[in-house]
């Protein structure tokens, strides 16, 4: 406790930085996965392909990737930027096959009703599919952000530094409460954004807290 | 009026559901198209709102060949009842029944008090206009689905088995409380439904459909009892079961009506029995 008081504004930092690194990968990767989730979810040809291409990107190791990017991009080694791409590479990854069931669950008949009434494209995707995919979204998000935030601390590893900067130094000088402290951040940081997610959720989505009582 | 010109679908994948069908549906009466599943009943409703567009033939209202109209814009103007209510489940009732006005442009205040007054009409008191759909019994839902098809006051409604997932007390309900409504709005109806009691009931011009939306016969419900045109329409109807040829017996020393197999079907009404 000490240490982590003598630290505190360094951990705040951390924290900090941890925070929009992980925040941004699951918002673009969430927003990219929509429209991509969406066609997957309407036809069965491209929702195969999507999904296996889906797969075989989440199981790509994260070091490699963040050593080859910069090489690709042309940005720096150190620029946080990189762990940013990798970490939405694995949201837009993982989001696609939810984004794809979320989409699919959605009753057609709803739909049909919807269309019948006078509803435009757009306007049945903003007012029906989208919030009746909802529920299955939110859960989604919540997944991916959690391992998001999990896997920000491999960043650590090429130099960009977030709390897993704690662990890194942890055990090169072999301090065990440093560790300890960013493994405590790193949970509380997922909880509290797991905890915005659902209070957005329930925000958006009011017909949701009725389910079981009706 | 709505009239088919010779209209016909074939799906994608290659199957008719339609081969050639013309019909005229007056204005301000309801016509019943009936016949059991696969007859090809739905799409020949959903061609008139171009929920499915024919593949050869026309769909005229009004003498305009629909074809020319936007999807968009021609749904708008017909009123639509599915089975199941097809109630959106995350807007409340309320909202529900003015979505055919708030798409129409019309302001949120008065769309409320429009359906709240759609709402009274088909019976639904305003406690349950703040609800969701799932807070509502089958038959509430259903009455609420007729209120959005009304909300707009179209003059073509469109009722697609509307009825066909409630029990038949509420059924019964339901279909009482149409006629009521009709009588009073004259609107014209095309009614869907696999269930030729229901088509009877309502319709003032019945159409009974064979596969591929063949027309086994096209009348009024008397016409089809006096005069079925074939023994398709024949055991449609019922009447090679017996059910439908009743006569005069003496029971218990009271006259009844029964029909083939002496089953009492009911008794005749004596204010008019003058025989």
């Amino acid at each position: 406790m000490t240490w982590a008081r003598a630290n505190s504004d360094r951990l705040v930092d951390l924290m900090l930085q941890h925070l929009w690194l992980s925040v941004v990968p699951v918002v673009v990767g969430f927003l990219l996965a929509l429209p991509i989730g969406w066609w997957a979810s309407r036809f069965a040809r491209p929702r195969a392909v999507l999904l296996a291409a889906g797969g075989i990107l989440y199981t790509l190791p994260s070091l490699p990737l963040l050593v080859i990017i910069p090489g690709l991009i042309g940005t720096s080694f150190l620029d946080p930027i990189n762990v940013a791409i990798v970490l939405t590479l694995y949201a837009l990854a993982l989001f696609v096959r939810i984004v794809a069931d979320a989409f699919a669950q959605v009753s057609a008949e709803v739909l049909d009703s919807a269309t019948a009434s006078g509803y435009s494209w757009w306007q049945r995707f903003g007012g029906v599919e989208l919030p009746l995919a909802g529920p299955v979204l939110l859960a989604g998000v919540r997944v991916a952000s959690v391992s998001t935030v999990s896997l920000v601390t491999v960043g650590a590893l090429v130099g960009v530094s977030n709390l897993g900067s704690l662990f890194t130094e942890g055990f090169q000088r072999d301090f065990r409460t440093e560790i300890t402290v960013g493994i405590v951040l790193v949970v509380i940081l997922a909880l509290v954004l797991d905890a915005v997610w659902v209070l957005l959720g329930r925000l958006l989505m009011p017909w949701t807290r009725l389910r079981g009582a009706g | 009026m709505i009239e088919y010109r010779s209209v016909g679908k074939t799906y994608d994948d290659g199957s008719p559901a339609v081969d050639d069908f013309s019909l005229v549906i007056p204005s301000h009466s309801t016509t019943v198209l009936v016949g059991s599943s696969g007859c090809g009943k739905t799409t020949l409703l959903r061609m008139v709102n171009r929920m499915v567009d024919p593949t050869h033939g026309q769909v005229l209202i009004d003498d305009v060949d629909i074809a020319t109209r936007g999807p968009v814009e021609l749904r708008r103007s017909i009123g639509y009842v599915m089975q199941q209510a097809g109630l959106l489940p995350h807007r409340r009732i309320v909202d529900n029944v003015a979505t055919p006005l708030r798409l129409a442009g019309v302001p949120r205040r008065e769309a409320r008090e429009r359906a709240m007054d759609a709402l009274a009409k088909v019976g639904l008191g305003a406690d349950l206009a703040d609800k969701y759909p799932r807070q509502l019994s089958g038959g509430q839902q259903q009455r609420a689905g007729v209120a959005r098809g009304l909300v707009a006051d179209p003059n073509i409604l469109l009722m697609d088995e509307p009825f066909g997932a409630v029990d038949p007390i509420v059924r019964a309900d339901l279909q009482r409380q149409l006629q009521t409504l009709q009588h009073e709005l004259g609107k014209t109806i095309l009614f869907v439904t696999h269930d030729i009691e229901e088509a009877f009931l309502l319709g003032d011009q019945v159409v009974i459909l064979r596969k591929g939306g063949v027309v086994a016969q096209a009348g009024s419900p008397a016409e089809i009892l006096a005069a079925p045109a074939d023994d398709f329409v024949r055991s449609f109807v019922g009447l090679d079961k017996g059910r439908r040829r009743l006569r005069i017996a003496e029971l218990d020393g009271q006259r009844v009506v029964v029909d083939e197999h002496g089953r009492p079907a009911g008794v005749l009404d004596p204010t008019l029995d003058r025989t």
